[in-house]
């Protein structure tokens, strides 16, 4: 579609617009002020940037590749911009959280945030979203570091923005260990430099094999898995995302839920199996924990009585999923952990816009607080069921497409029973935290200065976004391979060296 | 209208109810109305289904939906046995509609719509089970119907409802996620496919030694079967009103459970498979164990519901036992166990329900005298009683009578002795029920007794326990029928 409409002297220029719209839109957005249209910009900003990850992919789906030379330096002196299906697809999702987020938050970033922050909110909201498709975009490791930075300091300062004197701490913790996760990527990135003279992933992955040093190249790796795993939250490396997920302000908690640790994962992803094309190792090391993160996670989860807690424990958990599908390290398993990451996405955000909208009207994010909210904020409620239904994996939602592909891929895969069956008795946990967040909104009596409140339904537009959401979680359930073939897709290309 | 119209409506029906319901919330008579139209359109189209099916047809709708994964699609396929499953639960839901609104109205419940969209969209889900063309499409339907009957179960929302909805649905929705759709996916992975074919998929495709693992997985997984120990939802959900218990406890959900079973014994393994590799075996002998031990259970049950789940549990475990002796006539005697147990229980549930109404009691020893006063009530009563019990002239007779001759070789002579002894024991637990009724003089009311005299329920409450009695009578008789109706599923069968 795109491809007819725009010149071809513009779909060149795709990939590095992809990031550069974003990176000049951010500092506009301090000019602009305090005034309502920062709002307006950004989000046409993060809409304009949608439609181009969109263009992108049709781009990629159609015609193999795209690569884009920056300055003209042709790879692998060059920094490249490569976009294939599995990357093209990340930077969707990314965008269109990125978009969908600020549709709905207008109201709660009005609550949240203090006016004469919004300028700046607003700049480090698209910086943010600048490091993550810069990162997913780029096929230079270092700028991948570069990139992965920009979307840390980003971050920092947006969870520093919450309204708890706690979001201080969450933040400054989450800063201290994404440093040192940045800074063992960093010397990883630098070992790999060292051993083969080059950073552009694809001609890193070419010279590898042919490098005489084999033990700096595996300490390098190591460091890379541990500094990509810190970010994606991999157990034993996710305590820093509880307290962000609950203390940061809503809207940021939606977009780093939908999004943050997925980009870090994809990347994870690309170093495993395309540069250094070794899945034994990662497996190894990594499906152990995995396993760990699916049951203790949810454990976890289940003791908490704060919902955005539930939910942030219930991500480790999921991430757990996602890479014990990875470290399968088969074509059908990464396209599991490709779908596993787009169900997820479309779950969790659509779980924590609803629970934006709930908290905002109660003024409470603890559970016991929401007791039998469903009669008050009926249409919230819904959009929760559907997307814990989703979590949970119920057929006929988009959580059930991502479980049943992965409990086929490890079938096909490891051929071990006992490992399905062990997935499948993790995912019971999922049910019990979901039933108990259902139980309590639905069926719970509410005390008496609640029942008498005049609570009203979540804002227009929070509902509405929230919904479209929802509504998106039945759609790819009932119309399941639309995802499938992009993950298919995804992982084709991710292992198609491999 | 050609038969994939049909198919489609079957499904659609109900659901289209459910909205007519929901826009005339308003209008307590005209919402009443929208069910009972509903259902009786919905049951002349499953009709001509059934009509199409006894003339040798096969209903099919493939590739409706697109499931994920290397071409899986929802597809729907009618044959006998999902004929009759449909034909009894949409048949039976009239009945229990007009049921419903006597009951409902009586003790001036709260919540009515939601009763009435929830009731409806579980019989869309039944009929979805009852269609479906293969195992992921009936996964689909078999969680919609667990979550559309949650909200009917927790419907008084106090805290013992809310208790036993809570149970209800982790030990269906736990067992489903975690073992059922693993046996569907592993089934998938070894045979390639999970549609419902004649003779089984999995004959060869398996080692015989995992068969029964598989087996184990899908008995288990398939909670709504209530084999023990995953029965114990069976009880918890006793807590919902009791058209709930009548239709969905006694009918549409657990015969859907029971019904998955059969289709998995005969489609996916096939009974020819089960019969030579013995994968079946154990699972007689935990079959026969439940129909033992829920007896005993209820036996010790003063409340008349909790009996009558209890009874449920033992009878369900009838079709199980049938389908794991692994001969056509053993599985055939299965299906007939599906309608006979159908029409008793749900004229045992419907004059419990109409008892409680009339006279607000709940537990076997209060009943004491009050056949006198509620004379239609209990004469139902006898007969489904009767009926379960397996006396001839009524329908339940040829169960017991099929497997018994089913299992009539040496090895499983055994289970001849538990299908005895479990007649006996049901005789013993529904008898002081009758005997207590009809026999004993009422108990000294403490206050004014002639201002609380019971007497019979409203029509509504009484009129639709005497048509299904009638029916388990009928069935006796025109036994024949249904036999020839269910007999091409075995060609080998005379």
């Amino acid at each position: 579609m795109f491809a007819t409409i725009l010149p071809a002297a513009l779909l060149a220029q795709l990939p590095v617009l992809q990031v550069a719209i974003p990176l000049l839109a951010a500092p506009v957005c301090v000019l602009l002020g305090r005034g309502r249209w920062v709002h307006d910009f950004s989000l046409l900003v993060t809409a304009v940037v949608a439609i181009t990850s969109l263009a992108l992919l049709q781009l990629v789906l159609g015609g193999g590749d795209a690569s884009y030379a920056l300055g003209g330096f042709a790879p692998p002196w060059g920094i490249e911009y490569r976009i294939d299906p599995a990357n093209a697809v990340i930077l969707l999702l990314v965008s269109v959280s990125g978009f969908l987020v600020l549709l709905q938050s207008r109201t709660s970033i009005e609550a949240e945030i203090p006016k004469q922050k919004h300028p700046l909110f607003y700049t480090a909201f698209l910086l943010c979203l600048t490091g993550l498709l810069g990162v997913a975009a780029t096929g230079d490791a270092f700028n991948a570091f570069v990139f992965l930075e920009i979307s840390s300091l980003a971050t920092y300062a947006l969870v520093a923005t919450g309204k708890s004197p706690r979001a201080l701490t969450a933040a400054f913790r989450y800063l201290i260990l994404g440093t040192i996760g940045a800074s063992t990527f960093v010397i990883g990135i630098g070992l790999l430099y060292m051993a083969t003279g080059t950073l552009n992933m694809s001609d890193l992955a070419t010279r590898i094999p042919a490098s005489p040093h084999h033990a700096v190249i595996q300490a390098a790796f190591a460091l890379i898995i541990v500094g990509l795993g810190l970010k994606a939250a991999i157990f034993p490396l996710h305590f820093w995302l509880p307290n962000v997920y609950t203390f940061a302000p809503m809207v940021v908690t939606i977009f780093l839920a939908a999004t943050a640790t997925k980009v870090a994962l994809y990347l994870l992803a690309r170093f495993v199996f395309v540069i250094f094309e070794d899945a034994s190792f990662a497996g190894m090391l990594l499906m152990p924990l995995a396993l760990l993160a699916m049951f203790l996670a949810s454990l976890a989860a289940l003791q908490q009585g704060n919902v955005k807690r539930i939910l942030a424990y219930s991500s480790i958990a999921q991430i757990g999923y996602m890479f014990f599908a990875l470290a399968l390290a088969s074509t059908q398993a990464v396209a599991a952990a490709w779908l596993l990451m787009l169900t997820h996405a479309l779950a969790k955000g659509g779980l924590f816009m609803a629970v934006a909208g709930i908290a905002l009207q109660t003024g409470s994010s603890n559970l016991d607080d929401w007791k039998g909210i469903a009669k008050q904020m009926p249409w919230s409620a819904a959009v929760m069921v559907v997307c814990l239904l989703s979590l949970v994996g119920v057929p006929l939602t988009a959580g059930f497409v991502a479980k049943w592909s992965l409990l086929v891929a490890i079938f096909s895969t490891s051929g071990s029973i006992i490992l399905v069956a062990v997935v499948a008795a993790a995912s019971l946990l999922t049910l019990l935290y979901a039933g108990k967040i259902l139980e309590t909104i639905y069926l719970g009596t509410p005390d008496e200065q609640r029942a008498t409140a005049n609570l009203r339904e979540a804002p227009l537009a929070m509902l509405v976004t929230a919904m479209l959401v929802a509504a998106m979680n039945i759609y790819f359930g009932l119309n399941g391979t639309v995802l499938s073939d992009l993950s298919n897709r995804a992982a084709l290309a991710l292992l198609s060296g491999f | 209208m050609n038969d994939t119209t049909a198919l489609y409506l079957a499904i659609l029906l109900p659901l289209l109810g459910a909205v007519f319901i929901a826009a005339l919330r308003n209008h307590p008579n005209l919402r009443e109305a929208a069910t009972l139209v509903t259902s009786v359109v919905l049951f002349a189209n499953v009709c001509w289904l059934v009509a199409s099916v006894a003339n040798g047809a096969t209903p099919r709708a493939a590739n409706i939906l697109p499931m994920p994964v290397s071409g899986l699609f929802l597809s729907l396929e009618l044959e006998p046995l999902g004929a009759m499953f449909a034909a009894i639960a949409s048949g039976l839901w009239i009945i229990n509609s007009l049921y419903s609104i006597g009951y409902m109205r009586a003790n001036k419940e709260k919540h009515q719509t939601r009763f009435y969209i929830c009731f409806a969209i579980a019989i869309a889900a039944a009929m979805g089970i009852a269609l479906s063309g293969d195992l992921i499409t009936l996964f689909v339907f078999y969680e919609v119907l667990t979550l559309a009957t949650y909200p009917l179960v927790a419907h008084k929302q106090t805290e013992e409802a809310k208790a036993g909805a809570r149970t209800y649905l982790l030990i269906l929705l736990s067992t489903s996620v975690f073992l059922l759709l693993f046996a569907i996916a592993w089934t998938y992975d070894v045979a390639g496919t999970v549609a419902f074919a004649q003779g089984g998929i999995l004959d060869g495709r398996i080692e015989n030694w995992l068969a029964p693992v598989l087996l184990a997985c899908f008995a288990f997984g398939i909670g709504k079967a209530a084999l023990l120990p995953v029965h114990l939802w069976l009880p918890a959900a006793m807590v919902a009103p009791t058209p709930v218990s009548a239709l969905l406890h006694a009918v549409a959900v657990v015969k859907a459970g029971v019904f998955t079973m059969l289709k998995v014994g005969i489609y996916i393994f096939g009974i020819d498979f089960l019969e030579q590799t013995g994968a079946s075996q154990w699972l007689a002998w935990l079959a026969g164990a439940s129909i033992l031990y829920a007896s005993v259970r209820a036996l010790a049950k003063d409340n008349l519901k909790a009996r009558l789940a209890y009874s449920t549990v033992s009878q369900l475990s009838y079709v199980t036992l049938a389908m794991a002796l692994a001969t056509p006539l053993g599985a055939l005697a299965g299906a007939l166990q599906i309608a006979m147990h159908a029409f008793g229980k749900i004229t045992l549930f419907m004059c419990a329900g109409a008892i409680y109404v009339a006279s607000h009691r709940t537990q076997v020893s209060d009943l004491n005298g009050l056949a006198r006063a509620m004379p239609i009530t209990f004469a139902a009563f006898t007969v489904g009683a009767l009926s379960i019990i397996g006396a001839p002239l009524l329908g339940g007779f040829w169960v017991k009578w099929e497997i018994i001759f089913a299992a009539n070789t040496p090895e499983q002579l055994i289970f001849i002795i538990v299908m005895i002894a479990s007649s006996m024991l049901s005789l013993a637990y529904f008898a002081p029920i009758i005997g207590r009724g009809f026999f004993l003089p009422p108990a000294q009311a403490s206050g004014d007794a002639t201002a609380n005299a019971p007497k019979e329920a409203p029509l509504l409450c009484v009129l639709p326990p005497g048509i299904s009695a009638i029916i388990c009578i009928i069935l006796f008789f025109q036994i024949d029928v249904l036999w020839r109706f269910l007999k091409p599923i075995f060609e080998a069968i005379p």
